[in-house]
């Protein structure tokens, strides 16, 4: 076949297309309601950045001008408001059964006489870790402020034995950890999550559309009038009813790099450039992924459009991003591989988090270019779908 | 008499649908049962230990090699590689070999022996946040550890030893991680993930056999049948085997996934079954309301799958309920997984009773009410444009 001719078949298809996507709303809100709808809701959840005036509780029975310093260094932590203050243990624990605090902090009565008589009181704290990520947060600072109690302490005694304050902290903190996140020092919760679950999300999307458009065809029975039109290749059908949406995932990708790396300010030391590239890359990937799918079923759309939703879904997980592979169950790591959304995960650590070389990512670049060349496996079993299947309900 | 013999029928004839229909089994049977298992063996380890560091030791002498020593002995954190310079370990870094770098700068032991405050830098990949966690946390906790040696054995020399152990905490404190006593990944993620797989299952099934009606009665989401009058008895007869299989499968969740993989289980049994029939009829309500929507069998795979996501952060569980903004929160009210999650959460790992979770119990009754009626009006009038499309012939 002439270079021209397949050209005028590819476009004569995509036409096609969008004439199908026209007549139906589900389409217009997949390919483009549910992606917008997502950034919307997951840039404008997240965008505190890192949760701060998290409710906490206190119970201060001790009642002295020592336990309300404590009350009030917990309370100017970033993280923590106290919100409620209860007078009792048990009030406060059953106040934490009805979610309204993720913590509290307990300080039983005579800590500041036993504190002042040298005889060692004990304070206490206590998180919701059911939540784990407000009891993470409010556990930094509740453990912070037990920490400086004590400390406050012996340095109120230094001073009054006529040390000056940087003696005074030399003898009480004599090392002190600097933290550098590296490349996120805000700790920006929607820079961390929003840069992998939007595209995994499109990535979801993409391949359910590939699967359903592509299936649509012998559900509806037209599969060999698509056929004809691509002159009896597989391969010519199949560009030409993804084209549109490569372009229009492509896109969208374009569009939520530039809302994230130039409007939203995240992190982005590789360039908007490479990012542009990835997303164009990981659109590929994804249909590949689902033409390949689709061939794998012989036409089957249903069980086709099952694997990639569980696929989809578990890819989530595997992608390690909120809990790392390396920690997972054994076997989870080579498994990990078979999801593109890990290898999206590592190169844009790799690029826009970091801003390193592409040299050392190699292999999930080369793997997501596998997942874009997936479907030549199965054009022939493609040839007989076309030519002998027929939709199976 | 009359009506249950319609329910009945109606029921039989539901639940001839799903035995058929391959796709609605593997949603509504496979993901439930296989689902939870995988999720929850993935997250079986529950923390990340021994995140690989590297380390760079411009000091090297005793001091210095004593902090290495005693963060290479804590559980969270492995150093796997001694470095010149700081190069050398972002080199490390760049491979994904390590997660972070520790550096001793080379006045550390000078610093310590005149008395004056030393800095330790941690610097961490963002890639995720729990190596985050698992490095900052071990060299605190490291350094205050040395902080209370140093102070005691080269400032405030104590007489006794329990004199230098007050010397070293005027005031102790105990930190009490409840409901999750590991802080573990799995025990605080899987409960909610497994209401939230009840609630996407019964959407995709109740969808996919909304589809098949309407494909095969020409459009129409009521088969030509004289059981199929009073919409009352469609929304019972139709929701009765969905009711049945996920009490069955909810209890399997409760009970078995909870046991194996040892997640909290505080929870009454008898509490949980009266707060998931609620939830399970709300769930079945709503996904009726939904599917409204689907006009064909696959068209509630591209609808429901990719909302998971969303709706697993909307449910304040993740991510802080408290950070969530308002109009998110108003959203969420609408889909009975923000109250199920919750609740469920509280019954099951914080051995909550129904009264202290009464919010979201009642809410879901409420939902219930609501959606019960709109899918009730919604198939009266689906009826009355049947019987109108059917009067002139």
């Amino acid at each position: 076949m002439a270079y021209k001719s397949i050209y005028r078949r590819v476009t004569a298809i995509s036409r096609r297309e969008i004439g199908i996507y026209s007549k139906r709303p589900l389409f217009l809100f997949c390919l483009i309601v549910a992606p917008v709808l997502c950034v919307v809701f997951f840039v404008t959840l997240m965008g505190q950045g890192l949760p701060t005036k998290l409710p906490a509780g206190i119970v201060d029975e001790d009642n002295t001008q020592i336990s309300r310093i404590i009350y009030r260094t917990i309370d100017a932590m970033e993280e923590t408001e106290l919100k409620y203050s209860y007078s009792s243990f048990s009030e406060a624990r059953s106040a934490m059964q009805r979610g309204e605090i993720y913590a509290f902090f307990y300080i039983p009565e005579g800590t500041t006489e036993e504190a002042i008589a040298n005889r060692q009181p004990r304070i206490s704290f206590y998180t919701n870790e059911a939540y784990l990520v407000p009891g993470a947060l409010l556990m930094k600072d509740l453990r912070t402020a037990s920490e400086l109690s004590g400390l406050a302490i012996t340095r109120e005694n230094l001073y009054a034995h006529g040390l000056t304050e940087s003696q005074a902290m030399g003898v009480i903190q004599p090392i002190v950890i600097e933290a550098h996140p590296l490349n996120n020092p805000e700790l920006d919760y929607s820079v961390y999550l929003n840069n992998i679950l939007l595209p995994g999300i499109f990535m979801l999307l993409i391949t359910l559309s590939t699967t359903y458009t592509i299936g649509l065809e012998w559900k509806q029975g037209s599969q060999k009038q698509l056929y004809a039109m691509a002159g009896g290749s597989p391969s010519v059908a199949l560009v030409g009813k993804l084209m549109p949406q490569t372009l229009l995932f492509s896109l969208m990708f374009v569009f939520c790099d530039i809302y994230f790396y130039k409007f939203l300010q995240f992190p982005c030391n590789s360039g908007l450039f490479s990012m542009i590239m990835l997303g164009i890359l990981t659109v590929l990937a994804s249909q590949g992924f689902g033409v390949f799918l689709f061939g794998i079923f012989s036409g089957n759309m249903r069980l086709a459009m099952c694997i990639c939703s569980l696929w989809g879904i578990l890819s989530f997980s595997l992608a390690g991003f909120t809990y790392p592979v390396m920690a997972m169950a054994p076997g989870f790591k080579l498994l990990s591989w078979l999801f593109s959304l890990r290898h999206y995960y590592l190169i844009y650590v790799n690029q826009a988090l970091n801003g390193y070389s592409l040299a050392y990512v190699w292999t999930s670049v080369l793997a997501l270019a596998c997942f874009a060349v997936l479907p030549l496996l199965v054009l022939r079993r493609y040839q007989t779908a076309f030519l002998k299947y027929k939709y199976q309900a | 008499m009359k009506s249950i013999l319609n329910i009945a029928q109606i029921w039989y004839n539901e639940l001839r649908t799903i035995l058929k229909d391959q796709g609605i089994m593997i949603f509504i049977l496979f993901v439930p049962l296989a689902y939870p298992l995988l999720y929850s063996y993935i997250y079986t380890n529950e923390v990340v230990r021994e995140v690989p560091v590297a380390v760079v030791d411009e000091c090297g002498n005793a001091l210095s090699r004593e902090l290495l020593r005693k963060i290479d002995a804590t559980p969270d954190v492995d150093i796997v590689a001694y470095c010149n310079n700081m190069a050398e370990a972002q080199e490390f870094l760049k491979e994904q070999k390590t997660y972070g770098i520790i550096k001793i700068p080379a006045s550390f032991s000078k610093d310590l022996y005149n008395g004056e405050q030393t800095h330790l830098g941690v610097y961490c990949d963002m890639g995720s946040m729990l190596y985050y966690k698992a490095i900052l946390l071990t060299a605190t906790n490291v350094s205050l550890e040395m902080n209370k040696d140093i102070k005691v054995e080269r400032h405030i020399p104590g007489t006794t030893h329990k004199q230098e152990d007050i010397i070293k905490m005027p005031v102790e404190y105990d930190y009490v991680p409840l409901y999750n006593p590991q802080s573990g990944f799995a025990a605080f993620l899987i409960p909610p993930v497994l209401l939230l797989i009840i609630q996407q299952t019964i959407f995709l099934g109740i969808g996919m056999s909304m589809g098949d009606s309407r494909e095969r009665y020409m459009g129409s989401v009521i088969p030509f049948n004289k059981w199929y009058k009073n919409p009352v008895h469609i929304v019972f007869g139709k929701g009765l085997p969905y009711l049945v299989l996920y009490i069955l499968l909810a209890v399997y969740m409760f009970v078995a996934v909870t046991k194996i993989f040892t997640l909290p289980q505080l929870g009454d049994y008898w509490t949980f079954i009266a707060f998931i029939v609620p939830y399970l009829l709300s769930c079945i309500f709503m996904g009726m309301v939904l599917s409204s929507f689907v006009y064909r069998r696959e068209d509630c795979i591209m609808l429901f799958v990719f909302m998971s996501v969303p709706l697993l952060f909307m449910s304040g569980l993740s991510y802080p309920g408290a950070s969530i903004p308002d109009f998110w929160k108003y959203i969420s009210y609408v889909f009975p997984s923000t109250f199920g999650t919750n609740g469920y959460v509280r019954i099951t790992a914080m051995g909550a009773s129904l009264y202290d979770v009464k919010a979201e119990y009642c809410a879901l009754w409420i939902q219930a009410g609501i959606y019960f009626s709109i899918a009730c009006i919604y198939y009266r009038h689906q009826i009355l444009r049947l019987v109108k499309k059917i009067k002139p012939t």
